[in-house]
């Protein structure tokens, strides 16, 4: 029994057929972790022990004849997700030693569902990076060649999904943090609708930007976790009152009459000839389930990385100013005085990229440079928002690639930010309009690396993006294919 | 605009960071950079536009005015670095 | 020439809110230090700020009372610097776009004249935390059961000319906020805190260079505060100097203001709309809702006094000062005639009260009592100066007003016969002051009502008694 590859559908029939109880499951899964995590990185914490006392609670459910349709199922939270009793680190040597006393409401959520969390994902250190490379707890390797980076910043989460650790995780997406690692490790991941999913306890990177999301091996498992993350919370002022859906009910709905666009920025120079193919084959695949297809404009959408990168460092300065050592952080050593207790700690703390990020954000807010950037940067959104709400008046789904390109070497980009940078070239305008967005496998590279296609849709229309994804999913079979690790097993 | 090395020390006080001088003039590269990217917004033509802060337009909820915490002092002092008597503990702050 | 002093002033009225602004921990004073804290007002990673109720309610009602325009959407800006007791590294507050914008205060001087001074603006924000000093050695604790406590700053037009002005302004705001009942106005506890902005210019000359003082905890230190300002920087300008633009704090040991340059190293605070929080949108229905919860205010009584109770401008003015007063007031003139129930509490209540140094509210002597008090000089059944002897004993000891006649015999002699038979004796008793009285030294009288008061140990009607000694003297024998 090929436990690691199923679906949640398939592990629910599973324990209700009594075939394995949430224990066996959840051991099942421990060894695996155990077995390839050293390959793979990640995992920051493997929490043994809650996870084996939560499925024996989930068994006992079980027994008593409860049926949540997520009751015992494994899963596994990115490390930005606040855990009561358990680490959470985001990935600095900031909160190396952190044990916060509350948990996100996203983890409250999926813990009464009755899911068994196996532990804390890495990821980029406060989610900035689109490689996995700044964690400090090293590098995220993806499963499909181990020499290539998994994508960032959920790249844990994306690894460990991809590589059958957990069947589904949680990641969040600021300017594409679920949908690039997602697309460079072959699954399927949605940033939600901005509102939709609860960010009180999940650690702050830009609190405009930042969305919770799920990820996993097809639109349906996605869905699934979906329901149970979206919710409105009275704990998070910005989380929407109709932030709560059934995104299960429309995933068979038929694309007959499905308009989608596709815009001619997402395929200018840059673009990898072979993502390009792929994805045109995936929008040829749309055609033929029904949808009829249209090129459109996005006319703002080059100017969506400039914009995100004066937006996201100026909301990430302030957000990351109360890890000055005082209360819970990292606190250096060598203070004598209470300027060297905020300089040296925050100095220690923090990795380079973050240091960058928060440099640049105190640049852009500083007298002088506010409107001539910050400003700005607002009014450039507000036109990229205008892009789109033109472009919904005309289609249903706007279609492109995810990333420019497939899974980079580990390392090949971390000389140049900037070019670092680009590789969300096509997911940060989503962000900066608050729209959902998902990303599906939707081919290889001759190199055997997974390539993504990316769907938008129109603010609260999460459940056509995955009706769209699941729709194709019946008919394609790209997200069933599985990477071929070392395990050392049979 | 350049973001010399002085600008570099500047933001690095503004953001309480102790960027070693050695680092300094690597920084200052790539924060350029990153700055030379951003440049191009200045040619956006964009008179009368509306700056976009949130992607909701939603208005602020408020809360009832009742008091949900509990004392959790311990639990929630449980990771300071220092602290004594129930307080955090700091180098003496100077008025 | 002179110089024209130019003040305006930014208080700082903590909300009397049950909880934080932004979470749910109480706002009581005096607690064990973090006892009041949670995740949020700690800042720690990913707790998020949901906005008071309470708190916005209370700023409304400020808006209302100095009639200023109140904006419909307000917005939340994040004030960014480094400080121990600023948990999040920021402050929230308000910046661009402030809850209440425009309006004004009439402030009235000791000298009839009234002075309308503007409000610019007020504004909701966070209070910080408090440092601790004394109790380590090369070290503060940091207690943050404060951090989060709502703020609301009022900040006025610097329309004010002298330090009385501004006293006068701070005095009539300080009534203001607690009429509306929003704060507790404690200014040692800083619930009440001033910060004034000085400057000095040639009259009808651009503003000058202004100074801010800062940390002054009672109306005395502002008034004196202001006045060694006037003085430092006369003397600075007079010899040729200019000032500088910096936050100055107020030393009352000293009584002196002394720069806080260690403050003042080039704040860039980088404020920017806070994400966290949504734009604070006011409807009418709220509005209107505080409107009809809003109490009489302090011009509104004063006018009201005036007429209910035929009070001076004057008398009306001191009594509506503060709410309690008022309201202790219309308890005691209740029933009697309101300017003697004014002298009352006005000359004997407020002189006892500052002699002991008790406030209004912790008066020992309930309005009930001094009102039936008052009540037994307007029956007659004692005289005013009883009366005063009473009040001082209840004041101290206690004590029921009708009980202590009674004991001790205080009832006022009204028995014409009685009182007659003392006149009789008094007059007999001085042969040659009668004889003066006759003669014309009508001052004399005095003398013979002062001799029969004292022979009825003060009991005596003194209306009755002026009457039969006139009738009993006039009559020639």
């Amino acid at each position: 029994m090929d436990l690691h590859h199923f679906s949640l559908r398939q592990l629910r029939e599973g324990l209700h057929n009594k075939n394995f109880s949430a224990r066996e499951l959840t051991e099942t899964l421990l060894q695996r972790i155990h077995t390839l995590n050293p390959q793979l990185n990640a995992f920051i914490t493997v929490a043994e022990a809650t996870a084996l006392a939560s499925a024996a609670e989930a068994d006992a459910r079980l027994a008593k004849g409860e049926s949540g349709p997520l009751l015992g199922l494994p899963m596994a939270h990115k490390d930005i997700f606040c855990t009561a009793d358990l680490p959470t680190t985001c990935a600095s040597k900031m909160l190396e030693n952190f044990v916060a006393p509350y948990s996100a409401t996203v983890v409250e959520r999926l813990a009464a569902a009755g899911m068994v969390m196996l532990g804390k994902l890495n990821m980029d250190e406060f989610a900035m990076g689109s490689s996995n490379e700044t964690s400090y707890f090293g590098p995220v390797h993806n499963p499909w060649n181990v020499d290539m980076v998994p994508g960032g910043s959920s790249g844990g989460s994306a690894a460990a999904v991809a590589a059958g650790l957990v069947p589904v995780a949680t990641g969040t997406d600021t300017g594409g943090s679920i949908r690039q690692p997602a697309a460079l490790c072959g699954i399927t991941g949605i940033k939600p609708t901005y509102g939709r999913v609860s960010r009180f306890g999940m650690i702050a990177f830009a609190s405009s930007l930042d969305q919770g999301g799920p990820m996993a091996r097809s639109a349906e498992d996605c869905a699934l976790l979906l329901d149970a993350m979206a919710a409105h919370d009275p704990r998070d002022s910005t989380s929407h009152p109709a932030a709560a859906s059934d995104f299960l009910r429309g995933l068979d709905r038929p694309l007959q009459g499905l308009r989608v666009g596709v815009p001619e920025e997402f395929f200018g120079e840059g673009l990898d000839p072979e993502v390009a193919a792929a994805v045109q084959a995936g929008i040829d695949q749309l055609a033929k389930l029904g949808a009829s297809v249209q090129s459109i404009r996005l006319p703002n959408n080059p100017h969506a990385v400039s914009t995100y990168y004066v937006l996201a460092p100026a909301e990430a300065s302030s957000n990351l100013s109360r890890f000055d050592g005082v209360r819970y952080t990292h606190r250096s050593h060598a203070v004598e005085n209470l300027d060297d207790l905020y300089r040296k700690s925050r100095y220690e703390g923090f990795g380079a990229e973050v240091r960058r990020r928060i440099l640049v954000g105190a640049y852009v807010l500083s007298a002088g440079y506010y409107d001539a950037y910050y400003l700005k940067a607002q009014q450039v959104r507000s036109l990229i928002r205008e892009d789109f709400r033109r472009a919904f008046a005309e289609v249903d789904v706007i279609v492109g690639p995810t990333t420019p390109g497939p899974a980079f070497g580990l390392g090949a980009k971390n000389a140049d930010p900037v070019s670092m940078y680009l590789a969300d070239i096509y997911t940060i305008a989503v962000n900066l309009a608050g729209i959902p967005a998902l990303s599906m496998p939707c081919g290889f590279t001759r190199s055997g690396l997974p390539i993504g296609m990316q769907l938008m849709g129109d603010y609260f229309a999460d459940d056509l993006l995955l009706n769209v994804a699941h729709r194709y999913q019946q008919e394609t079979d790209w997200h069933l294919a599985r990477p071929n690790l070392q395990t050392g097993e049979a | 605009m350049a973001f010399d090395q002085d600008a570099v020390r500047r933001t690095a006080h503004l953001a309480r960071i102790a960027l070693p001088q050695e680092e300094v003039p690597a920084v200052a590269g790539q924060l350029e950079k990153i700055m030379a990217l951003v440049e191009e917004l200045r040619a956006i033509p964009t008179e009368g536009v509306i700056p976009m802060a949130h992607p909701l337009d939603l208005e602020q909820a408020l809360r009832p005015d009742l008091v949900a915490n509990q004392d959790a002092r311990q639990r929630l002092m449980a990771n300071a670095p220092a602290a004594e008597h129930g307080l955090f503990l700091v180098p003496k702050v100077i008025e | 020439m002179d110089w024209e002093v130019v003040i305006g002033l930014e208080v700082h009225a903590q909300l009397n809110t049950a909880t934080k602004i932004f979470c749910g921990c109480s706002t009581a004073f005096g607690a064990e230090p973090n006892s009041h804290t949670c995740p949020v007002c700690l800042a720690m990673p990913g707790a998020l700020p949901v906005l008071n109720a309470a708190a916005v309610d209370k700023a409304i009602a400020l808006g209302l009372a100095i009639g200023a325009q109140l904006n419909r959407k307000s917005i939340f800006a994040r004030k960014n610097y480094f400080y121990p007791d600023l948990p999040k590294g920021y402050q929230i507050s308000q910046y661009e776009l402030p809850v209440v914008g425009r309006g004004q205060l009439t402030v009235q001087m000791g000298d009839g004249i009234e002075k309308v001074i503007g409000v610019t603006r007020a504004h909701l924000e966070e209070d910080a935390g408090k440092s601790l000093h004394e109790a380590f050695v090369g070290q503060s604790g940091i207690d943050l059961n404060r951090a989060g406590t709502p703020l609301l700053e009022i900040v006025s037009e610097p329309d004010m000319r002298s330090s009385a002005e501004a006293v006068a302004y701070l005095k009539k705001l300080h009534a203001l906020v607690r009429y509306l009942e929003i704060c507790d106005g404690n200014m040692q506890e800083g619930s009440f805190r001033c910060d004034a902005n000085v400057s000095l210019r040639r009259p009808g000359a651009p503003f000058g260079t202004r100074a801010e003082i800062k940390n002054l905890n009672s109306f005395r230190f502002l008034e004196k505060a202001i006045e060694y300002e006037i003085l430092r920087q006369k003397d600075i300008l007079e010899s040729g100097g200019s000032i500088v633009q910096e936050t100055r704090l107020y030393d009352a040991n000293r009584d002196e203001t002394r720069s806080m340059r260690s403050k003042e190293e080039a704040n860039d605070y980088r404020y920017f709309p806070d994400p966290d929080l949504l734009p604070l949108v006011l409807d009418e229905a709220r509005i209107e809702k505080v409107r009809q919860g809003l109490p009489e205010l302090p011009d509104a009584k004063r006018e009201r006094f005036m007429q209910q109770y035929q009070l001076s401008a004057y008398d009306a003015g001191v009594l509506t000062a503060g709410r309690d007063l008022a309201d202790y007031y219309e308890v005691v003139a209740d029933g009697v005639e309101g300017k003697l129930a004014a002298n009352w509490v006005m000359g004997d209540l407020l002189g006892a009260l500052n002699k002991a140094g008790v406030e209004i509210q912790d008066c020992p002597v309930p309005a009930e009592k001094l009102r039936l008090l008052v009540q037994r000089i307007e029956d007659k059944t004692i005289s005013g100066k009883i009366a005063k002897d009473i009040f001082e004993e209840i004041f101290h000891q206690g004590g029921e007003v009708d009980a202590i006649i009674d004991s001790r015999g205080l009832r006022q002699i009204t028995d014409v016969a009685a009182i007659a038979a003392m006149v009789d004796a008094i007059i007999a008793a001085n042969p040659q002051q009668v004889a003066g009285f006759r003669a014309g030294k009508d001052k004399l009288l005095g003398f013979f009502v002062g001799q029969v008061m004292k022979a009825s140990q003060g009991k005596a009607n003194p209306d009755q008694v002026n009457a039969l000694l006139l009738e009993r003297l006039q009559k020639a024998d």
